[in-house]
């Protein structure tokens, strides 16, 4: 191959041992090695995510409920029942627009904090550490924190408490989806939760961008400030940009703790996963129907990434890294 | 409030001197630093409280008296049994970390590293995982969990979860990056795939290891869907169960809810103030989702 006789230029005599070495004992052996490796992965692989995809397909062609081994071929009703059941199209249209505030808000809050963060000069570590603080606490605990306190529905909750000094009546936060307060609660949870974590991603960027390019836009005239953000920062974030959208909407896809907690027991504002929750495991224990709902959900989150994937341009992003 | 920061708090600070300029920038990183510690407040406040200056009149700042009494609280409670919860949190988030890194880290160094024909074509298949969300996988992940017959057990918390497609490919993305030089002097001394890994590769990848390490944890410790699905008997429920269990309840202990709650943070916490460096490092590598 080319590669030999390039390499052979460059190092002539003591590439060779060391290259051919491996190879040849048994214990150098490539095929063993690599099984030897990769194997109990490769197995767990195939035993927790292949086999239980398999069988999810072929279980939402059947009748199956309360069983995983059905006998009863149904075709594609159990699809037919998911499409056309109001709660799992509702928690499609739910997602929507969820991920339609929260990758945005998210996007520009730890963008901003970041870049707070990153002109400070004195007690940096502390407040960097602030705002990483909340990645600590699971989505229930916070839920816990909301529910139960923050936006407690009666006059002790502390945002009813504050508002009460305003004059302002009592709201019930949780309780029914009309005015749909709800939204408020559970974006400023995931907000508090998630914001931390990307600033980091962040930070990390904005010390890769190198000062010259700063000092150069100084002397051709450009303003600090909106200037520089628009023209040099943005510009240069573009691939972390892109992943923290991209890894953004892939979480608010899959959120499930806040919503299960929060909204216990309501028939509105349930997420896909929500849904397919009480599909698959609820009373009704339909395992047929829950599997077309994950079969349906993941042919649209890969059309959804492989979409966002084109028009964000990954082959740039991976350029500029 | 944050959307003006980005604009304003740059043009000030780069022309630095300016008292104004950085006087503002300290107000307004000090207001969102507040709003952040709400909850936190909230949280020690009700913790150490009473239930009747909980839901009191008047919000009190703090508890007149506090209630150290409160700690023990919830492990006297006998309608959850959280004590067995933090148990079993502890012993699932941390085989559950070890067991995560040694698979995955195995298979990211074959895949990296050892030549074989076919390695590309595996390397797709555990690519294929990445595409499908692993919150989705929960009904089919079910199935064969309970036909497994690992319901309420370790092993089915644990186990299904070792095998994650995503750390293997950042654990063969960081072996890309290893210098060869180090792995060739193994060789030359004699060692094989095997023992290079052990006694080069890995003593000098530590750090890598504490990031992903760290990172697992806390999202293992934090978990809640799988847990929720496995663990229908109470005395398989890990923490983050039992206390959607409090939120479920008939009555409610103020007092001892938020002190459960409290208690269940405190762990990941002391990751944050010893293991921070790890854990910053682990995220601006990786950019895992917790």
């Amino acid at each position: 191959m080319s590669t030999t006789t390039t390499r052979d230029l460059a190092r002539p005599a003591p590439a060779k041992p060391s290259k051919a070495g491996p190879r040849r004992g048994l214990r150098g052996s490539g095929t063993f090695n690599f099984w030897l490796f990769t194997g109990p992965f490769l197995i767990g692989l195939l035993i927790f995510v292949y086999v239980p995809i398999g069988w999810s397909i072929w279980l939402s062609f059947y009748e199956a409920r309360f069983t995983v081994t059905p006998s009863t071929f149904v075709g594609f009703d159990n699809y037919r029942f998911m499409l056309e059941n109001d709660n799992f199209i509702g928690a499609l249209g739910t997602f929507t627009v969820f991920a339609a505030i929260i990758v945005p808000t998210t996007w520009a809050l730890s963008l901003g904090l970041a870049l707070l963060v990153n002109r400070l000069r004195f007690m940096r570590a502390f407040f960097r550490s602030v705002f990483f603080l909340p990645t600590a606490c699971s989505y229930v605990a916070a839920s816990l924190i909301w529910k139960m306190s923050i936006f407690n529905g009666v006059r002790f909750g502390l945002a009813n408490t504050v508002l009460g000094w305003f004059g302002v009546e009592n709201i019930a936060w949780l309780d029914n989806p009309n005015p749909p307060w709800y939204w408020l609660v559970i974006l400023t949870a995931r907000l508090w939760l998630q914001s931390g974590f990307y600033m980091i991603l962040f930070l990390a960027a904005l010390q890769n961008i190198p000062g010259e390019l700063y000092e150069a836009a100084a002397i051709d005239g450009a303003k600090p400030g909106w200037q520089t953000f628009r023209h040099i920062t943005l510009p240069q974030l573009r691939a972390t940009s892109t992943a923290v959208i991209l890894l953004l909407l892939i979480a608010a896809y899959q959120a499930f703790d806040e919503f299960f907690n929060l909204l216990s027991k309501t028939t509105w504002g349930r997420p896909p996963l929500v849904e397919l929750y009480y599909t698959a495991l609820g009373d009704n224990q339909d395992y047929g129907a829950g599997s077309a709902g994950a079969v349906i959900l993941t042919l649209l989150i890969v059309i959804v990434t492989l979409f966002q994937g084109k028009i964000m341009g990954f082959g740039r992003g991976d350029e500029s890294k | 409030m944050t959307k003006a920061a980005p604009a304003g708090g740059p043009r000030r600070a780069s022309r630095g001197r300016g008292a104004m300029g950085s006087t503002g920038l300290y107000v307004s990183v000090g207001v969102a630093a507040l709003l952040f510690l709400i909850p936190f407040y909230v949280l020690v406040r009700n913790a150490l409280s009473t239930d009747a200056e909980i839901t009191g009149e008047e919000w009190r700042l703090f508890p007149t008296d506090i209630q150290w009494g409160n700690i023990t609280a919830p492990f006297e409670d006998t309608m959850v049994d959280f004590g067995q919860s933090m148990v079993n949190s502890l012993i699932v988030g941390v085989l559950h970390t070890v067991g995560t890194l040694l698979v995955c880290s195995l298979a990211g160094y074959g895949l990296a590293r050892i030549p074989y024909r076919h390695a590309n074509k595996v390397f797709y298949a555990v690519l294929f995982t990445l595409m499908v969300p692993t919150a989705v996988t929960f009904v089919p992940g079910f199935v064969m969990v309970s036909s497994l017959g690992w319901i309420d057990s370790y092993r089915g918390l644990i186990i299904p979860g070792l095998f994650s497609g995503f750390t293997c490919f950042l654990f063969r993305q960081y072996f890309l990056g290893f210098p060869k030089e180090l792995e060739e002097a193994a060789r030359v001394d004699g060692l094989g795939y095997w023992g290079a890994y052990w006694r080069v590769v890995v003593p000098n990848s530590l750090n890598f290891f504490a990031a992903i390490a760290t990172i697992t944890f806390i999202n293992g410790w934090n978990s809640f869907l799988w847990p929720l699905v496995i663990g229908q008997d109470p005395s398989a429920w890990t923490v983050q169960v039992a206390l959607s269990a409090y939120m479920t309840n008939q009555t409610v202990n103020y007092h001892l809810i938020f002190m459960a709650t409290a208690i269940s943070i405190l762990p990941l916490l002391l990751v944050f103030l010893f293991l921070q460096r790890w854990l910053v490092q682990g995220i601006a590598q990786t950019g895992i989702k917790g």
